[in-house]
């Protein structure tokens, strides 16, 4: 990155250009308004808001003045009563429920990945190849394709209808992507602070602890976020492998209330609304790790 | 313990050896994916050549899945719609979420906000914004008050959009931190070269970004075939079989009408599709090179 400090000749940095445009061809890129993508921006703005206003305002309206209005009106008799509703209907169970899933699959992802990645960027021999590039592999391999065999698997392990038999699968495929992700941030580790670590005389596991799971924080971060999402969105895994109360996470609860308020239109926007309101609250918390981490996932 | 004093030639073996751990450490996470996603795939492949209700024991039954896979036009269609909706995911996915990417790496205030704004549907489920959009497209409540999903084009167009609409700010995001690692200084020298925003995206941002845009194609394709709980709450594969895309067909024939050989025949196939294609795409962009960040610049 040195080219930024490279002195430029004075001719280059006088260019001699098309008349009225000097002011505007000197300054970098980014600072100038573009009023075509800012104009791109601000209707793509429109098409995120409509269907959350619509959501909301239906979710606060009145199941029988549902229908005499547009739904893009306020409510005319805003009331919480879908809320209670929903809240009333089991919404503590299934949301718990999601968030030992989530955590179990973080947790699992991170003790089973980070080792990994550091032997696929570290060890590099015939193996840790292998296991690298099955794990590009894996990437491809979408969860429909394997659910019957993991059916199969699922119950004669005796897990039918309990939260392992969610948690279990849904680690194992959140595990490609964060494998690619821990390895892309350890190979930017410098060779040198390995070497300063050896000279102390640290063993493989004190460099983990003390110098790759610090240095990688960034990637770490990336990884749970991006497993947590998995976890909180899976559906494939709960519809098939669960079908209990008792297990029942909140996507499949979410989608049991279709036929339960199938034309209760308000109650089931309130439900949608709740469902997100948990992982609102932790993107509030959290913007800016979330927000780095993904963004990080494509600056490979 | 080595001390500082100790010669070169005394620590070339420690250092070559440094920080590499043993290929064990690699070996429970190896074990775990393969057993839950590798050893399944094979299984898929051994019981697409069996009769199996679920119930009892597998029982072989040769070719015959296979040869009602390509006899089956619901397949031939479920291709063809599988095929389109991850070509019309990308598209609209890659040229809004590259324009918005690329705009919302600036630094302006207002951009900040918009981001923010911008990112509210990734916080949702797949399930609740499919649910979501159900609600909104009712032909009686909805925001369109015509019946979009009973209409072959507008359910598959619906389904286009919905994933898009959840989608976009992942991909927008990727984009973003693509876009914020292009090196500032290109852009200044095509500035004094007298190149416009336009000559610059083509010649500038497109390029530097073609790893950004792998990463961010990779995901949309295989993330076009989870679409499946969009498709069974949106559509349910219809009106009539228009919708049903593969991983629809695949739950149908297993867990609807309990045909799990049939079922695993069609996940078989559904696997070497998309091994293919992320191979393709992983082999003519170099994604699976191991670079790192640092490398190239």
């Amino acid at each position: 990155m040195s080219h930024d400090t490279l002195p430029r000749p004075a001719k280059l940095r006088e260019p001699s250009p098309p008349p009225g445009r000097t002011s505007r061809a000197r300054r970098p890129w980014t600072r100038r308004a573009n009023p075509v993508a800012g104009l791109g921006s601000l209707i793509w703005l429109v098409v995120v808001l409509v269907p959350i206003y619509a959501m909301l305002s239906a979710s606060l309206t009145r199941q029988d003045q549902l229908l005499e209005g547009n739904p893009l009106k306020p409510p005319p008799d805003p009331t919480l009563d879908n809320y209670n509703t929903v809240l009333n209907s089991g919404f503590g169970h299934l949301l718990a429920n999601t968030a030992v899933v989530a955590a179990a699959v973080v947790g699992l992802v991170l003790v089973l990945s980070v080792p990994l990645a550091y032997v696929a960027v570290r060890t590099r021999n015939r193996w840790s190849g292998a296991a690298f590039r099955l794990f590009l592999l894996g990437v491809a391999i979408p969860a429909q394709a394997v659910v019957v065999p993991l059916y199969l698997l699922i119950a004669e392990l005796g897990l039918y209808d309990t939260l392992p038999a969610v948690i279990l699968p849904t680690a194992a495929f959140a595990m490609p992507v964060s494998v690619l992700i821990l390895t892309g941030t350890l190979r930017d580790i410098s060779e040198e602070l390995y070497e300063a670590m050896a000279l102390d005389g640290a063993s493989s596991l004190r460099m983990l602890f003390q110098l790759v799971i610090p240095l990688a924080k960034g990637g770490i971060s990336t990884v749970v976020i991006y497993s947590a999402l998995q976890a909180w969105n899976g559906f494939l895994f709960p519809l098939i492998f669960t079908q209990s109360d008792g297990p029942r996470v909140l996507t499949l609860g979410l989608f049991n209330y279709v036929s339960q308020f199938g034309v209760n239109v308000p109650a089931l926007l309130a439900s949608v609304v709740l469902s997100g309101i948990p992982i609102f609250a932790v993107y509030l918390v959290a913007r800016r790790a979330l927000v780095s981490g993904l963004m990080g996932v494509g600056g490979k | 313990m080595q001390g500082a004093e100790v010669s070169e030639a005394a620590t070339k073996p420690a250092r070559a050896r440094a920080g590499r751990p043993r290929a064990v450490w690699a070996l429970p996470g190896v074990l775990f994916f393969a057993f839950f996603a590798v050893v399944p795939m094979v299984l898929a492949f051994y019981l697409s050549f069996t009769e199996w209700d679920g119930l009892g024991d597998p029982r072989p039954v040769g070719l015959d899945n296979w040869k009602k896979l390509i006899d089956d036009p619901r397949i031939t269609q479920s291709l063809w719609l599988t095929f389109l909706l991850t070509v019309c995911s990308w598209l609209f996915q890659t040229v809004v979420a590259l324009l918005l990417g690329v705009w919302a790496a600036g630094k302006q205030r207002n951009r900040a906000v918009l981001s923010a704004i911008f990112f509210t549907p990734l916080l949702l489920s797949s399930t609740a914004v499919a649910l979501l959009f159900y609600a909104l497209l009712d032909p009686n409540f909805g925001i369109i008050q015509k019946d979009t999903l009973g209409s072959s084009s507008g359910a598959f167009l619906a389904i286009v959009f919905v994933g898009g609409w959840q989608f976009m700010p992942l991909h927008t995001l990727i984009y973003q931190g693509g876009a914020r690692q292009i090196p500032q200084v290109l852009y200044q020298a095509a500035a004094i070269d007298g190149a416009g925003p336009l000559r610059q995206f083509f010649s500038i941002t497109l390029p530097q970004l073609r790893h950004t845009v792998t990463t961010s194609s990779v995901l949309i394709i295989v993330g076009s075939l989870t679409y499946f709980e969009t498709v069974l709450i949106l559509t349910k594969g219809g009106p009539g079989t228009d919708t049903a895309i593969l991983p629809y067909l695949m739950y149908e024939a297993g867990f609807k009408s309990y045909d799990f050989g049939y079922a695993s025949a069609i996940a078989s196939f559904l696997v070497v599709t998309a091994t293919g294609l992320s191979l393709l795409l992983v082999r003519l962009t170099g994604f699976g090179t191991m670079r790192s960040t640092r490398e190239g610049m």
